[in-house]
């Protein structure tokens, strides 16, 4: 039986709890058919990168903000998107490259955008998206609001100099943007044991620049949500940035092309036994919250919103060619061709 | 009209919209306490305070993303690089973000930002800090690049730059900061995509812009001394391109000769003499050619740095070659 611990107490009420508990099996699910899709009807193209095992921290997370707060990730972003409250349909649509996709069909897996979510974009080049979230804080510090700004990176995105300039003046104008970086251990195939000097992150970007740190178990959704709040009060109060390094594990190889033969099974099965989906089914079944036939009922709805994001993918148009030179700027753009 | 150097008229253009709109801040290393390493942005600090005039660390690639961050929701920042060869730690920000944000996210977002500083061959700085990127940028979508060779023109595009609501490199020339010229009063504008007949002319077209202007004008005199009549289009805008203006000039004088000052492999200049080629080639009695710097990094000495600069003479044996003299 999984693990019913968690380490913070509850600061959900029975129907967030569910919500959020919805949210992480809609992310899975979403993830586990679009491979499929990728796999045997080849339909999707590009780079395709899974966040399955890493749900509670964008859930937990994203789950604390504000509906005029801002979201920035990398390019492991359908978890983050779809936490956000963009629908399946418009993921999907997206990685289907059609028009009714959330980019349009001009992002791709990589480059979800939802401007009406607060969806910043996934950022496909390691650590260039991490300056910007300081920008959108430093929009808000400018404007008087008290608005934040939550950036997602990646483990091996703290190798960047990026990161670094941006905490710096981040913590030195006390902008109200937190860092949350998901530790799942590999940066692509390369172990952060054999990238970083410090294991524990936080004394990498945290410490450094006299910031808050913390470093814990993200794939505990409440924590994460927990933790996450505290940092966002503390940015809402102008007090600053914040650092969580949020320990969580991916399941799949880096991308789908990704065998991920630079780990070994025993590692990646004890993480699937404490799988976070589970362990908060468990914990909410013990709340009396939910019980097995509702757990079964939840993943049929969820399971029937896929299949029709699917439908309604499969069945929308292309962009048309002429898309091509659309948005670029937004003034009439002429071409130098 | 009034007189002000090309550094004031930048201050000016600056200041006025500023005053004009709270969206607009300043950004950059020194532009504040110090008044700005070429003095640009003197006096701002004072008028604007802290929160608009910002100085940042060394850390371009940083302040570069913040400003694209901040553009994104909503400010219009404009983003010093002391030098256009510094852009060269932040050109991620500039080209993954500022330029494909709007098309990746299908529209979604507008960055309106303005990246300026100075550029070029100074005198005497050695290789990296003389660097002419307008082709790096130029070649970018979604990246608008201007390059004034007036004060009159540095304030008007650089006021056109700011209300712009894309990203907007605006590459100004370090040794044309103290150059005086006339600047009507008002509310200047220059619009992006005009380039600007100099000196009108018969029988061969000098296309140029930034400070090559001034030799490539020395070069027309001594032209009309000799009998040849050039007509002069000084560029301003360098994408878009103003190709109607140059293609009308050369269906007239039928022989153009580009002075640039980047480099020749993959120049500008080469995109411009492509794009002519192809669209009048039946008009052309001669080859375009082009007076660039030489293929070669910028050396410390005077006279090798000189030496590489397109000068009178190097223009003069160029027309001489395509009027066949």
């Amino acid at each position: 039986m999984a693990s019913v611990q968690t380490e913070a107490k509850p600061i959900v009420d029975e129907s967030k709890a569910l919500g959020w508990l919805r949210q992480m099996m809609l992310i899975r699910r979403f993830e586990e058919r679009a491979e499929m899709l990728y796999q045997k009807g080849n339909k999707i193209g590009g780079f395709f990168h899974q966040y399955s095992g890493q749900e509670p921290v964008a859930v937990g997370s994203i789950g604390v903000l504000r509906e005029d707060d801002w979201v920035i990730t990398a390019y492991r972003d359908h978890g983050h998107a779809l936490a956000l409250g963009m629908t399946a349909r418009a993921g999907m649509a997206e990685l289907l490259g059609k028009v009714t996709g959330c980019s349009r069909g001009k992002g791709g897996s990589m480059h979800f955008f939802d401007a009406e979510k607060g969806m910043m974009g996934g950022h496909a080049i390691v650590g260039s998206h991490i300056p910007l979230a300081a920008g959108f804080a430093f929009a808000s510090k400018y404007r008087g609001e008290d608005r934040v700004a939550l950036c997602y990176l990646g483990d091996g995105a703290i190798n960047q100099g990026s990161v670094h300039e941006a905490l710096n003046m981040a913590a030195l104008w006390k902008l109200p943007v937190i860092y949350i970086v998901e530790n799942n251990l590999y940066a692509m195939g390369t172990s952060l044991v054999r990238s970083s000097s410090h294991q524990d992150l936080t004394i990498r970007c945290a410490t450094p620049y006299g910031i808050p740190g913390h470093r814990i178990n993200g794939n505990d959704v409440e924590l994460m949500a927990k933790t996450t709040l505290e940092a966002v009060d503390h940015a809402r109060a102008g007090e600053g940035p914040s650092f969580i390094e949020a320990m969580t594990y991916r399941y799949k190889g880096h991308s789908i092309s990704d065998p991920g033969k630079y780990r070994m099974r025993d590692e990646l099965d004890s993480y699937i036994k404490k799988d976070p989906i589970v362990v908060y089914e468990t914990l909410l079944k013990q709340r009396g919250w939910i019980d097995d036939d509702a757990i079964e009922a939840m993943h049929e709805e969820v399971k029937a919103e896929i299949e029709e994001a699917i439908e309604f993918a499969e069945k929308s148009e292309n962009p048309p060619l002429e898309a091509v030179y659309e948005d670029i700027t937004v003034a009439p753009f002429i071409s130098q061709e | 009209m009034s007189a002000f150097s090309y550094r004031e008229a930048l201050n000016q253009a600056m200041t006025e919209e500023m005053d004009r709109d709270d969206r607009v801040f300043l950004m950059g290393e020194e532009v504040a306490e110090y008044d700005g390493a070429y003095k640009v942005s003197q006096g701002m600090l004072k008028r604007f305070g802290p929160r608009r005039v910002i100085d940042t660390p060394i850390s371009e690639e940083g302040f570069a993303g913040i400003g694209i961050g901040a553009a994104m929701v909503g400010l219009r920042p404009i983003i010093e690089f002391m030098t256009f060869s510094f852009s060269l730690v932040a050109i991620d920000q500039i080209v993954n973000n500022a330029a494909n944000v709007r098309y990746m996210s299908g529209g979604q977002f507008a960055v309106p930002i303005v990246f300026r500083g100075s550029s070029g061959m100074a005198g005497c700085l050695g290789a990296t800090h003389s660097h002419r990127l307008e082709a790096w940028y130029a070649q970018i979508p979604g990246l608008t690049v201007v390059m004034p060779a007036t004060p009159a023109d540095a304030k008007g595009l650089l006021k056109t730059a700011i209300r712009s609501d894309d990203p907007v490199i605006f590459i100004e020339h370090e040794v044309l900061y103290h150059e005086k010229g006339d600047i009507p009063d008002g509310d200047h504008t220059v619009p992006f995509g005009k380039a600007e007949v100099r000196r009108p002319g018969k029988d061969v077209s000098l296309i140029t812009y930034s400070r090559s202007l001034k030799p490539t004008l020395a070069a027309a005199e001594e032209l009309a001394a000799q009998g040849v009549d050039a007509e002069v289009i000084d560029l301003r805008s360098i994408r878009p391109l103003d190709l109607d203006t140059l293609i009308q000039s050369v269906v007239k004088t039928h022989r153009a000769v580009i002075v640039e000052e980047d480099w020749p492999y993959c120049g500008l200049g080469a995109g411009i003499s492509d794009r002519i080629t192809r669209e009048v080639f039946d008009e052309l009695d001669a080859p375009i050619l082009r007076v660039a710097s030489a293929d070669a990094p910028i050396p410390y000495n005077k006279q090798l740095e000189a030496s590489m600069l397109p000068s009178v003479p190097r223009i003069l044996a160029a027309v001489n070659d395509v009027v066949y003299r």
